[in-house]
């Protein structure tokens, strides 16, 4: 298992160096520049090439990467433009606000996922089936970002049981309760789609496995119904959900992006979206190389999971 | 089972309706921002959401009059200038100190300009200063004595003491930049009248009063600014009791403040001219009848009405009003009038060519760029010319605009917001200001008329003197039209109603200083 994680790890090296070539030709490629996004309506050919000089941007793009890369293995990811301060201690604070949305986002969705999917199944056809299939159909199609607005407009602005943004409060808070309060309803927002896709792949994977012939045996044995469907039937669906889990969690990374301009979380995404709009180079590297890394972390660990729980993959 | 749900959903409304929440404390004011400052060092930054944090940090030697765009004393307490016009000679107020207890005096000035202009300065690193070219006509600065400070000039410059009322002419603490070097924009330290106290990464700045404050301690206990980018959520966050003053409220949602009592809506016109350049130089806009045509075709009427929603006036030339004395105000705009553009176009021998359109998705003052563009696009196409419109995010609009329309493109939308009648039309109207010479004049518009009476009121230090120049070159652009003149933006901000002496300013800076909020 160790030899497994290690050469997995050893592989995402190779797709993270190449990650950061491509960034930084994108971010070559597409016109604009820092020193015109800084300047503004100030930008004069004289001007912008003065700052592209302070900037250290005046050197071929080929020595630019190498500088780059040189100073990231040393540990250093350079500083941003538009910000003034340190791309990795921006990065880091962001990425860790992201992670405790996402993080929360992801219990929430597989939590609610599961069971949704498990009551669905176990009682197909039923009353109790339908209105989670209609409630579960319309999570998938909403547009989160709309969601978060309404949920907005409904629970801080009229019912002011929630804030409407940011992660703490503005003055006192500061503590955990501070910061559940805040998280809630990003998180709840965030969340909605992955459980829609979760509960669904559940209950297609329960029914499948209920139909299988040792769950027949299982019961004409005599085991409980309970057992059956805990115990036999739901230990093996979750074999095809976990990936699957896996993945919605780099979807749950993504949709933080919208999530987070639409709550003012302080997260990488609206850190990234920022930075591609002025062009701050080495903020993007930055945040990009993290959510990357991150996310082959993610599925690798939904495969480890994956293959504790499956036996025909060891 | 019902009964278990409204339970749970009572607990839940109880333990979640904190009464804090609706409200922000007595005497700290709660300010929502378009965003996260860039760094509170006044010379490192270029973005009016920065300043507004700013001007209430730091003092200038100059400042705006309230309410106007002259100058009157703030940390000078008078000035003398040379005849000439190229020596001004400043007397600093005495017993002024920053806020890290350090003197202010000739030296911290000179220090400041210094390390703005001088590449061989022992603390040019802690920049760089991309607007430092607006003292680029400062040749030396010399402290000639502890409170008397005289700035030389290469040659005679009229805008200089306004723009020494700008923020890049703020004046800094030599001791802290010298304690913190390039950490300085996150420990600022300056004269104004609130002292920083902290700066939260993406959450807050917060600044408290300054008792000591040469022009009177400010009745807030503290400002704390908030950045919050989505315009939407903004919005949100006011309604829902979190800030006591947005800025740039949405023309949306402007309506809905105004008729809700518990808020106040302000409005103010400021420096700020949204036009189209023509290009001059080429194509159907040569022609000066066609461009004048153009501006007779566009009924700026509608677009200020109907897609700004009244947040912006019909503009009438290429000076905004809120320069009074030097707006000329005998102008009128062109009257909306598309039989007499299809006339003009007519008899110009207009022959239908297509003209291309460059247009921005958004960008600073640009208002709501595509919907005007839209609209314009319709205007023009009812009085029979052709137009392609496209469009560009705000960079890469740019790009292609600031170096010139030529082979490209026939018009382009643009917005400036300036602190001096000077600078658009001394960077964008001359001809000395076309793109290959290092100025904004994208269309190509020349004419010596106005070159000469611009080079003229920047060298007359005399302000009415400069005033009738201005409002020559007003008369002959207004004719010439190289650009249609369309719109001057309203700066808005909404207050809880218990905010008191709130007041925008045309400079669109954020005083603060006077506010309060009792309760």
């Amino acid at each position: 298992m160790t030899a497994y994680i290690a050469k997995r790890l050893l592989a995402a090296i190779p797709v993270l160096f190449g990650l950061t070539i491509i960034v930084f030709l994108i971010m070559a490629m597409i016109p604009g520049d820092p020193a015109t996004a800084i300047l503004g309506s100030y930008a004069t050919p004289e001007n912008v090439e003065r700052l592209n000089r302070q900037l250290g941007l005046d050197k071929p793009l080929v020595q630019q990467y190498f500088i780059w890369l040189g100073n990231m293995l040393h540990g250093d990811f350079g500083r941003s433009y538009t910000l003034n301060r340190p791309v990795l201690d921006e990065v880091l604070e962001r990425f860790s606000a992201t992670l405790i949305l996402a993080g929360t986002s992801l219990v929430l969705c597989s939590v609610l996922g599961l069971i949704a999917g498990v009551i669905s199944a176990v009682r197909q056809f039923s009353w109790v089936d339908k209105i989670i299939t209609f409630v579960v159909l319309i999570g998938i199609s909403v547009p989160s970002f709309w969601l978060g607005l309404l949920l907005i407009l409904v629970f801080a602005v009229d019912l002011r049981w929630f804030p409407a943004s940011g992660m703490f409060a503005i003055y006192g808070g500061g503590d955990l309760p501070d910061l559940l309060h805040h998280l809630f309803l990003p998180a709840l927002t965030l969340a909605v789609v992955a459980t829609g896709v979760i509960a669904r792949l559940t209950r297609t994977a329960m029914l499948e496995v209920l139909r299988q012939d040792y769950i027949r045996t299982a019961r004409a044995k005599g085991v409980t119904e309970n057992a059956v469907i805990y115990k036999h039937a739901f230990k093996a669906a979750l074999v095809t959900v976990i990936p699957v889990i896996g993945i919605q969690a780099g979807f749950v990374l993504g949709g933080a992006v919208y999530i987070e301009t639409v709550f003012q979380w302080p997260g990488i995404g609206s850190m990234l979206v920022k930075a591609i709009s002025t062009r701050d180079l080495l903020l993007v590297q930055g945040g990009v190389l993290v959510v990357a890394a991150a996310y082959v972390l993610f599925n690798l660990a939904a495969d480890v999971v994956q293959t504790i729980l499956d036996p025909r993959l060891r | 089972m019902k009964r278990l749900l409204a339970a749970v959903i009572t607990a839940a409304s109880l333990a979640f309706a904190s009464p804090s929440l609706a409200q922000t404390p007595p005497n700290v004011l709660v300010v929502g921002q378009i965003a996260e400052p860039k760094s509170l060092d006044p010379h490192a930054v270029t973005a009016v959401n920065d300043f507004r944090i700013l001007m209430n940090i730091y003092d200038g030697l100059v400042r705006y009059k309230d309410g106007t765009l002259e100058v009157e004393p703030a940390l000078a307490k008078s000035w003398t200038i040379s005849d000439d016009g190229t020596v001004y000679t400043f007397k600093l107020r005495d017993g002024v100190k920053f806020h890290d207890g350090s003197p202010f005096n000739a030296e911290a000035v000179k220090f400041n300009f210094d390390r703005m202009l001088d590449e061989n300065h022992p603390y040019h690193d802690t920049g760089p200063f991309p607007l430092s070219f607006f003292f680029s006509s400062v040749d030396t600065v010399t402290a000639v004595d502890d409170l008397t400070v005289e700035f030389k000039l290469k040659e005679p410059y009229a805008p200089f003491l306004s723009n020494l009322a700008y923020p890049t002419g703020l004046i800094v603490s030599p001791e802290a930049v010298k304690k913190y070097g390039s950490e300085f924009g996150r420990h600022p330290s300056g004269t104004g009248a609130y002292k920083f106290a902290e700066w939260e990464a993406n959450s807050k700045v917060v600044v408290t009063r300054n008792d000591d404050y040469w022009d009177g301690a400010p009745s807030l206990e503290a400002v704390i600014y908030r950045p919050i980018t989505d315009a939407n959520t903004r919005i949100a966050e006011m309604l829902s009791g979190g800030l006591d003053i947005m800025v740039e409220v949405p023309p949306d949602s402007l309506q809905q403040f105004r008729t809700d009592a518990n808020f106040t809506v302000y409005e103010q016109a400021g420096p700020h001219l949204w036009f189209l350049i023509l290009n001059a130089k080429e194509g159907p806009f040569a022609n000066k009848e066609i461009r004048q045509a153009a501006n007779y075709a566009i009924n700026k009427k509608a677009l200020v009405d109907n897609i700004l929603q009244g947040t912006a006036e019909v503009a009438a030339g290429p000076t905004p009003p809120a320069f009074a004395w030097a707006y000329d105000d005998k102008l009128q705009p062109y009257p909306y009038d598309p039989e007499k553009a299809k006339a003009m176009l007519k008899e110009a021998g207009y022959n239908g060519e297509p003209v291309t359109f460059y247009v921005t998705e958004g960008g600073s003052g640009m208002l709501d760029p595509i919907a005007m563009g839209t609209a314009i696009q319709a205007d023009l196409q009812a009085v029979g010319m052709k137009v392609n419109i496209e469009t560009y995010e705000w960079n890469t609009f740019l790009g292609k605009v600031n170096p010139g329309l030529e082979g490209k493109a026939d018009m382009a939308e643009m917005a400036w917001m300036t602190n001096d009648p000077d600078t658009l039309p001394f960077l964008a109207l001359r001809t000395g200001a076309w793109p290959d010479k290092g100025g904004f004049n994208s269309g190509y518009y020349s004419n010596p008329k106005v070159d000469k009476l611009l080079e003229e009121a920047r060298r007359a230090t005399d302000q009415s003197k400069r005033a009738e120049l201005y409002k020559q070159m007003q008369e002959i652009v207004h004719d010439d039209a190289p650009w249609v003149f369309v719109a001057n933006w309203k700066q808005n901000a909404v207050t809880k109603a218990s905010v008191e002496n709130f007041k925008l300013q045309p400079s669109f800076f954020l005083m603060l200083q006077k506010v309060a909020k009792p309760q």
